[in-house]
């Protein structure tokens, strides 16, 4: 191999990838990332396409948009309730993909991290898939029943394709154990914050800052918190101390409980900028304390 | 087969896998607990202790061993094979379930848990989970689909009676796979205390060979009862497939016997080909399913379809990872019997052998009918009755339409 490709060779390597660009960008900014959880087709495909549209202007850093599965395992009843809706009305991961593809046409900055089970993408065929996704631009993939043991069967090609894989961290992994979840983690790494599905109980805050900072001991990587955070208040409460925040099963429920498509896209649109104005001011105190 | 197959001993590997089917594909919370059970059980196998426990509760308290009885009037009603029927329906609470749920209710005994939780289709392993769980002292939640609670309303009573609470699933269909998503998701939450007891040979590793470990039995009481009666092994061996335990325990001791052949079947519903079945080798494809990979009822998108079968035990959509494997090894034939072929050869046995089988078991029944009038009287033909129909009166009768009013 020339010199000259292997310089083309470490150039690709070194290049900065949207998520890293963007959590740099926060770090220097003294705040952390919002991330918002939508399913993509909730409650249709072009209610769906307008929500995702709108959600970087609203103030999202990073966008999880959910490939729906007909059995959520890991989900409670509003993003179960999500996914039902999204494949009833015909949506599939060619059209999520397809989704992500229209949305990088009008913007090439906010990463896009896909989030899901492994079923859909296993019949999809791994390798497709993966082409596809690299394609339609996304950037990660947050994949909830491939643990570890399985790194082969997506994780470790993800990583050819240049698509990071988010590992999750939770209570229940324990010391021994951590090291292998953050082996091959890539991206970000997503701190469930209590043991249990999405849009259960909130967290004990003295519990899970201790826990983020364990887990900042360990990992160089983006710390972001997700499960059970609802509002603004829980947002900057959170905030604070890790690099981004998740918020998911609040926003869906917006969609659940609006009357027409265009409450749904204003009333998540709205809690999405309440949310941004609640992180985006969250360390200000400590700032002007530690002034 | 002409080569012997050595795979019982072999088979899943370090990380729960038969072949490329089977692995623990779950959610990083529940990973640490299932390592745990994994090392809890590998103990247990070895610990004297455990076996001695274990063997105690099967004889004394389930009632072990069952009976391999010949059967005389169904053999001449075939006018084949002679048949056996392995009597798992004798157990207490009326089905082989209970054999697993001894095993794994002195685990979780073992590793201090407080809480058992379980999903249920038929209400039969809901309602061996709920007996252990009583004679442990543990409370139990056991998660049932609103579609089979309808169907299956005397097991609902019962578990109730043993203490039990019995929580409606509504989600999906309302049957076996959306009340085993719910139990995960309970699971998932209640990690400290809670023990799940899955009542299948499916789920992550190590629940699989665990769940079939404790089957076992079945197979291996048949070989020594065969033996002691015909003084030979038997032909072939029969049984029903939902997730597959009560076959599993009747092969697995079998597998590396190769003048040995058996036949798992399936539920098939209106017919594999009108869609409307749960035989997940004869219709689905591999997929990732309720923590392994197995062969699922799905579209092309990998989205999970729904299974139909009259039987609540049968109506799975998945199958466990092992009959996958063996399936593709070509070690166990899979056929399938439709809720008519069923429904025939459960009131066949009634009527020759007054035995009232389980719906499900009707169906492993109903490739007797099949396969016995072709063979001749010196084949021994083993059926494994795993369960037996108490709790299928209503839809019988439902069926059967004004014979039973």
């Amino acid at each position: 191999m020339s010199a000259a490709q292997n310089n083309a060779m470490s150039d690709t390597t070194h290049k900065v990838s949207r998520l890293e660009g963007c959590f740099a960008k926060l770090k220097q900014a003294n705040r952390p990332a919002l991330v918002s959880y939508l399913t993509a087709g909730d409650p249709d495909a072009d209610t769906s396409r307008r929500l995702l549209h709108g959600l970087p202007a609203a103030g999202v850093d990073v966008i999880e948009l959910g490939m729906p599965f007909s059995d959520p395992m890991a989900d409670g009843p509003a993003i179960q309730k999500a996914a039902l809706r999204a494949l009833n009305n015909g949506q599939t991961q060619v059209k999520t993909l397809e989704m992500v593809r229209r949305f990088r046409e009008e913007n090439s900055t906010t990463p896009i991290v896909l989030m899901g089970y492994y079923n859909p993408i296993y019949c999809y065929g791994v390798e497709r898939f993966l082409a596809d996704a690299v394609r339609a631009g996304v950037d990660g993939l947050i994949v909830v029943d491939l643990p570890p043991e399985h790194d082969d069967e997506l994780c470790q090609p993800a990583a050819k394709h240049g698509i990071d894989f988010i590992r999750l961290a939770t209570p229940t992994t324990d010391a021994k154990r951590l090291p292998n979840v953050l082996a091959n983690a890539s991206g970000f790494i997503y701190y469930v914050s209590v043991a249990g599905v999405t849009g259960g109980s909130a967290p004990t805050p003295e519990r899970l800052e201790r826990a983020v900072a364990d887990l900042r001991e360990h990992t160089e990587l983006p710390i972001a918190v997700g499960f059970g955070i609802r509002t603004p208040a829980q947002a900057a409460a959170i905030g604070r101390y890790s690099d981004a925040v998740v918020v998911g099963s609040a926003l869906v429920d917006c969609i659940e409980h609006a009357n027409t498509p265009d409450e749904a896209v204003q009333r998540v649109h709205d809690l999405v900028s309440e949310l941004a104005a609640s992180t985006r001011a969250c360390r200000m105190v400590n700032e002007l304390l530690s002034d | 087969m002409n080569q012997p197959v050595d795979v019982s001993k072999s088979l899943p590997d370090a990380n729960g896998l038969f072949g490329s089917f089977g692995g623990r594909f779950v959610a990083e919370t529940l990973m640490p607990l299932i390592l745990e059970l994994q090392d809890e059980y590998s103990t247990a196998k070895k610990d004297p202790e455990f076996q001695r426990q274990l063997a105690y509760f099967q004889s004394d308290y389930v009632g072990r061993p069952s009976p391999l009885y010949f059967a005389e009037r169904l053999t001449e009603h075939f006018g084949g094979a002679s048949i056996y029927l392995k009597r798992e329906e004798l157990n207490h609470t009326g089905a082989h379930k209970i054999n697993n749920c001894i095993g794994q209710v002195l685990l979780a005994k073992q590793m201090g848990k407080k809480r058992i939780i379980a999903e249920t289709g038929a209400g039969m392993h809901g309602v061996a989970t709920a007996t252990v769980a009583a004679r442990f002292g543990l409370s139990c939640v056991i998660y049932m689909g609103t579609t089979d609670i309808e169907r299956q309303q005397p097991n609902v009573f019962r578990m109730k009676l043993l203490g039990a609470e019995v929580i409606p699933v509504t989600s999906g269909t309302g049957t076996l796979k959306d009340a085993m998503n719910e139990a995960l998701r309970d699971w998932v939450t209640n990690v400290d205390d809670t023990f799940y007891i899955i009542g299948t040979v499916a789920g992550p590793h190590p629940y699989p060979a665990m769940v079939r470990d404790f089957q076992a039995v079945i197979g291996h009481e048949t070989r020594t009862q065969m033996l002691e009666k015909q003084g030979r092994l038997p032909d072939s061996l029969v049984a029903c497939i939902g997730g597959g335990s009560n076959a599993m325990g009747l092969f697995h001791p079998f597998l590396d016997d190769p003048g040995v052949k058996m036949i798992g079947v399936e539920a098939g519903g209106k017919g594999v080909k009108s869609g409307l079945h749960a035989a997940s080798l004869n219709g689905g494809t591999p997929g990732v399913l309720h923590g392994n990979r197995t062969y699922l009822l799905q579209n092309e998108d990998g989205q999970i379809s729904d299974a139909h079968s009259i039987s609540a035990g049968l109506d799975y959509p998945g199958i466990g990872p092992e009959h996958a494997w063996l399936h593709e090894q070509g070690r166990v034939e899979y056929v399938s019997a439709t809720d008519d072929e069923a429904l025939e050869a459960f009131q066949v046995c009634c009527r020759q052998e007054g035995i009232i089988p389980a719906l499900e078991t009707a169906h492993a029944l109903a490739e007797v009918a099949k396969r016995a009038p072709t063979l001749p009287r010196d084949h021994l033909m083993v059926v494994n009755l795993s369960g037996r129909g108490d709790k299928d009166m209503m839809s019988v009768a439902h069926y059967l339409g004004d014979k039973f009013k």
